[in-house]
């Protein structure tokens, strides 16, 4: 599988934005300059990029020309403008293959991103988060440890689908309720704790120590692959 | 509807058609804290989903007054899980809230009470934590017409042979665990055929819910093995009863709001004036956090249970107790309410005991000295002199104390404090005017 990578702008990126890609399952990457956008660009390129224009729309636009005139233009390239900078569109047609007025809903820009992808020609989001004796179909919601299906609630899935999805890497407490649960949620310091012991508990006894508790930082899931 | 609750819905619909789910159970519970049910086939999800399931309150216990009796199931996706014990295909369940005709929040639904005073800690800052010890008995059958019969002659954390019922008993480990009810310990406790399960605490509404599920459970797994698992607090004269022991804490939005570094035990002065206000409070509550005639047959001297209010550190005769915990883990700093017993509607045990304890940091009630001496030592008046107080000694004398308590009232909502004393009252009532076995044969010789 080719790591799949969008480019996100402004850093940080609005938080909204976020959950859905993460929801989505997407990867992604918030830049807040060119300079930016050249250091972090993956070997195989962007997947394509999603550019908000209502705080900063002069970087914004720089941002969509620097991606745009290349010899192979990054697409697709989605704006977010607000309702007053409608007007901007008009002499940038070239800029951008589709825009959406904010706040946007979540489930439109899935719905738009994925519709955006198949017209690129570009493969759809992956389907299956895979590690070790643990796979994650992402269109069924199926999670299953050594082919037996485990049974979890929403946020257990989309919090083992997320450490999945980032092998290696060592999340804060507050890192996963934000990247996870959302920045509205309140759950006290408590939540993230609480449902990785519930996972750990539906993983069972041989496959507990999947997820790992990082002392005094927070929880990892597997070795990185790189 | 919110983006985020569609998403959940939307999950358990393809969970359930993925997992091949025949049957739903919608699970909702009464005011005395039996689990009620109503199945549905997966077809009529969406709907209950989007409309909800209407049925008729009046039929359950404290729910609906005559005039008002259609009410509204509304599942939470949130809580779907599978039966993992049922046979012939596989079974989904989940909670629900209640609402009136009009869609407001029944204020007859335990579960509503309870998630109302979540709402009050967490406009005050905090979420409340709950971790609770769930004693029980196995007996050979749950035929009422003889005395029980025990399986083993067991004693506290007994690894032998005599331990009968330890498969059951890790069976059941296993079952709670798949459906993600995490269990720290669990031991043969100090009477014969009883056994205890401690569950991982979690916060105050999904351990409501864990602890109905965990009866169920319990009971529905000894059934199967030919057994009877029964959380009647006191079912043996002479043994210790069956108590629900509440590890209890606040987390603000960092860490435990019940640590200090530095102070007494690591108590904070928030853990301190909450437990002023569950100890201040402590009279009032009983009737709700031990419901049944046959409670105050365990809150009796002699067998461990609390029978004053009063807190210490080490005593394990005292109401609350502060377990030991160490300075390095502020998240493990807690207390333990030791009255409660495993017959409590948890909703409404654990909103009177929240409310309590709220009331002790608003008012900012100062936590009275420590008890030092062992109680269980001591003649009652001089525990009196003293100046300790007795808990309630019957379901009668806590039912006045309740009654007089607008605390609870508040706590509970007109609608199920006014239910709860009426049926309660009834219950005393057919109890008074029973002649028991006890007194024939120690009154019919010599009278």
């Amino acid at each position: 599988m080719t790591p799949e990578t969008f480019v996100l702008y402004p850093n940080p990126a609005p938080a909204e934005l976020v959950r859905t890609l993460d929801f989505g399952n997407y990867s992604w990457t918030a830049v807040g300059s060119i300079g930016d956008l050249h250091d972090s660009e993956p070997d195989v390129g962007w997947t394509g990029a999603i550019i908000c224009a209502d705080e900063d729309p002069d970087g914004a636009w720089a941002i969509c020309r620097e991606l745009r005139r290349r010899d192979v233009p990054v697409e697709p390239l989605l704006m977010l403008v607000s309702g007053s900078q409608l007007d901007q569109l008009v002499s940038r047609n070239e800029l951008l293959d589709d825009f959406m007025i904010t706040p946007f809903h979540s489930k439109e820009l899935e719905a738009r991103l994925a519709h955006l992808l198949w017209k690129a020609g570009r493969g759809v989001r992956p389907e299956l988060v895979e590690h070790g004796p643990l796979a994650l179909n992402v269109e069924t919601y199926q999670a299953t440890v050594d082919g037996r299906p485990l049974d979890l609630t929403f946020m257990e899935y989309e919090l083992l689908k997320f450490l999945s999805s980032h092998p290696g890497k060592v999340f804060t407490r507050e890192a996963l309720l934000n990247r996870v649960w959302g920045y509205d949620y309140y759950g006290g310091a408590r939540t993230v704790d609480v449902h990785v012991r519930r996972l750990r508990a539906k993983l069972g006894e041989e496959h507990a120590s999947l997820i790992q508790t990082v002392r005094s930082v927070g929880y990892k899931l597997g070795q990185s692959r790189w | 509807m919110t983006a985020w609750v569609e998403r959940q819905n939307e999950y358990v619909l393809r969970a359930a058609e993925e997992r091949a789910v025949q049957l739903i159970r919608l699970w909702f519970t009464d005011v005395l804290g039996q689990l009620k049910s109503v199945a549905i086939s997966p077809a009529e999800l969406e709907t209950a989903f989007e409309e909800g399931l209407h049925f008729d309150g009046s039929a359950i216990d404290g729910f609906s007054r005559i005039q008002e009796s259609d009410v509204l199931a509304m599942p939470d996706a949130n809580t779907f899980a599978t039966l993992p014990w049922t046979d012939g295909g596989t079974t989904g369940r989940m909670f629900c809230d209640i609402l009136s005709h009009t869609g407001e929040p029944f204020e007859g639904d335990p579960r509503h009470v309870l998630k109302r005073n979540l709402a009050r800690a967490n406009d005050a800052g905090f979420k409340f934590m709950v971790a609770p010890e769930m004693e029980f008995f196995y007996f050979a059958d749950g035929e009422p017409t003889h005395a029980p019969k025990l399986l083993d002659s067991g004693s506290y954390f007994d690894l032998t042979t005599s331990d009968a019922a330890s498969d059951l008993r890790r069976q059941t480990l296993s079952v709670l665990e798949a459906m993600g009810i995490p269990v720290e310990y669990s031991f043969h406790e100090d009477s014969p055929s009883q056994h205890e399960i401690d569950l991982r605490y979690t916060d105050a509404l999904t351990m409501a819910d864990q602890i109905m599920t965990f009866r169920l459970v319990v009971r529905e797994l000894a059934l199967e093995a030919g057994r009877f698992a029964t959380f009647m607090p006191k079912p043996l004269a002479g043994m210790q009863g069956s108590g629900m022991h509440l590890h209890l804490s606040l987390f603000d939005e960092s860490s435990n709001a019940f640590h200090a570094d530095g102070e007494q035990y690591l108590l904070s002065p928030i853990a301190k004036s909450f437990m002023a206000g569950l100890l201040t409070h402590a009279r009032e509550i009983t009737a709700v956090t031990n419901q049944l005639v046959n409670s105050y047959k365990r809150l009796v001297r002699g067998y461990e249970a609390p029978v004053w209010v009063s807190w210490a550190q080490r005593n394990r005769s005292a109401l609350i107790r502060v377990p030991v915990t160490k300075a390095d883990k502020p998240g493990s700093t807690r207390i333990e309410f030791r009255s409660p017993d495993p017959s409590c509607n948890p909703y409404l045990a654990l909103s009177v005991i929240l409310a309590a304890g709220l009331k002790g940091i608003q008012e900012g009630y100062e936590l009275p000295a420590e008890l030092d001496a062992n109680l269980f030592e001591l003649e009652d008046a001089r525990i009196l002199e003293l100046g300790y107080q007795p808990l309630p000694t019957s379901l009668a004398e806590a039912l006045d104390e309740m009654e007089k308590s607008d605390l609870v009232r508040d706590a509970l909502g007109e609608h199920i404090f006014e239910w709860f004393l009426r049926n309660k009252r009834a219950e005393w009532r057919d109890y008074k005017a029973n002649v028991s076995q006890w007194e024939l044969e120690r009154y019919l010789p010599s009278w």
